[in-house]
């Protein structure tokens, strides 16, 4: 059984108990901790009034089991377990595309957080950046940088392809020298460990294959 | 109800006090009552391209600080009864007047003309700013190079960030050698790449120079090429829809400019 004691906080309430449970470690750690704690650390709490108690999980998702064991572990003499709830898990940003559309002009910036689909140009002097991946449905003539915050398996995919420069988190290329080919409709860039490659649209998934969903066929 | 049009660029040099010039003298040519207005305070020369420097008693300025009424501040032009100009100051600087005082005698100016030409300094700061302030509408002056379309595309983004949604693109000193042996960039890319409708293309004309030195807008000159163009330009703007000259036309340019409408 897990001696760790850093997975459940215990704090008082005006109206109870909150047990506030790491959200990282296995579900089995907490439940040894929680025993661990009411039976011998924190057994003061179980002599004393009624008490309600709040179960704060994180952002950790339980099955009905887990919660079954959660009551079962708490309610014991004047411990009532009232409430157990996760944290409303906020939706990853990168797993939906925002889509916009107009052109990105000489000396405008269009900043996004998340994917971005954007249907229009990008002029040369313009730049189009996003924390997740970039897809221009039109000409990309100015300035790209996807995984602005760092996310390097951003990747930026274009039309037409003739970017002033690409960025990838915080790799730079400057197109095409560096560039194994010449191409420039239907193309898309990644990151290869420090160095950014640059191929057809269709063999995103071959590198990306997390970066949409595949359409394997009928 | 007059149409205020704003002659604009971004980059320096590239033919809007030019096409100010001969944009408004063909228009008073076509009959209409025409008023130029020269907003490059400190930068003025509108009035000697067109031959009116020594006629000038105010300027712009007197008139936003009163020292004048309109009426009194407005040169009349040398050839047409109906053609006018505002001259900017010489002495002063761009900060000597606020947008609001722009628009204030752009809108009185509107009420006597049908067309108020606004000749725009270069830049993307007050001049431009103040320039704007009372147009209806605007023409983006360009030349066949990079930087310059560069600054073009800037400006585009700012006169709709003013409420100006749908420029015309004047391409300006065009030569077709160096376009068809790729010397220059060709129409169709600057178009692809600007994305609003294409007013006209002027070719590079020693005329031009020679009329701006004599003080008489190229227009006045129908041997010309830029006179030529320039006059189309004028009737393209009064809704008439003239293909491009024979020697202007390259490529797909020519189905492009026959959607063109007029510019209100
Ligand atoms: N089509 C043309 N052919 C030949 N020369 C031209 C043409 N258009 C303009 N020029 C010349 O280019 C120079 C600059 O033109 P102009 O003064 O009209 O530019 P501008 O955009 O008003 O400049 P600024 O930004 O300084 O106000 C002038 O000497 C003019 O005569
Ligand atoms: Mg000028």
């Amino acid at each position: 059984m897990a001696r760790n004691q850093h997975h459940v906080t215990i704090k008082g309430r005006r109206d109870g108990l909150v047990f506030v449970l790491d959200d990282r470690c296995p579900f089995s750690d907490l439940l040894g901790e929680l025993e661990f704690k009411l039976e011998k650390s924190h057994n003061k709490l179980l002599t004393g009034p009624l008490m309600h108690v709040h179960v704060q999980l994180g952002k950790r998702q339980i099955t009905e089991a887990e919660r079954e064991a959660l009551h079962n572990m708490i309610n014991r003499r004047n411990l009532v377990v009232q409430k157990i709830e996760s944290d409303v898990a906020e939706p990853d940003p990168h797993s939906t595309h925002k889509v916009l559309t107009g052109i990105v002009r000489s000396g405008q910036v269009l900043r996004h957080v998340g994917n971005l689909i954007f249907i229009g140009d990008v002029n040369p002097g313009g730049t189009i950046q996003a924390s997740g991946d970039i897809y221009v449905l039109g000409a990309l003539r100015g300035v790209a940088h996807a995984g602005d915050a760092g996310r390097r398996e951003s990747v930026i995919a274009a039309s037409y392809m003739k970017p002033t420069q690409l960025r990838i988190a915080d790799v730079i290329s400057r197109p095409p020298e560096e560039w194994g080919t010449s191409d420039t409709a239907m193309m898309f860039a990644y990151l290869e460990g420090e160095r950014m490659e640059v191929e057809k649209i269709v063999h995103l998934p071959r590198h990306r294959p997390n970066a949409v969903e595949i359409y394997k066929g009928e | 109800m007059g149409e205020a049009i704003v002659i604009t660029s971004g980059k320096g040099g590239v033919g809007k006090t030019t096409s100010s010039a001969n944009i408004g003298t063909a228009l008073a040519l076509l009959g209409k009552k025409v008023c130029m207005v020269d907003t490059d305070i400190g930068l003025r020369n509108l009035d000697v391209v067109m031959g009116l420097e020594n006629r000038i008693i105010y300027d712009l300025v007197d008139v936003v600080e009163e020292r004048c009424r309109l009426e009194q501040a407005l040169v009349k032009d040398k050839r047409f009864d109906e053609l006018y100009l505002l001259p900017a100051a010489q002495t002063k600087d761009k900060h000597a007047v606020e947008p609001e005082d722009v628009k204030k005698i752009v809108d009185m100016l509107k009420k006597r003309y049908d067309y108020v030409i606004i000749d725009c300094p270069a830049g993307i700061e007050q001049g431009f700013r103040n320039a704007v302030a009372g147009a209806d509408q605007a023409i983006v002056v360009t030349t066949p190079e990079y930087a310059a379309v560069r600054d073009a595309d800037r400006i585009i983004g700012l006169l709709a960030k003013e409420g100006i949604h749908t420029p015309k693109l004047v391409i300006n000193r065009t030569r077709i050698n160096m376009m068809k042996s790729g010397d220059m960039l060709d129409i169709d890319e600057i178009c692809q790449v600007l994305a609003i409708d294409l007013l006209g293309i002027v070719p590079d004309d020693e005329y031009v120079i020679k009329a701006a030195n004599a003080g008489e807008p190229t227009v006045m000159n129908p041997s010309s090429k830029a006179a030529i163009a320039y006059r189309n330009i004028a009737r393209r703007i009064l809704g008439d829809s003239v293909p491009l000259m024979a020697m202007e036309e390259k490529g797909g340019i020519l189905s492009k400019v026959k959607k063109l409408f007029g510019i209100g």
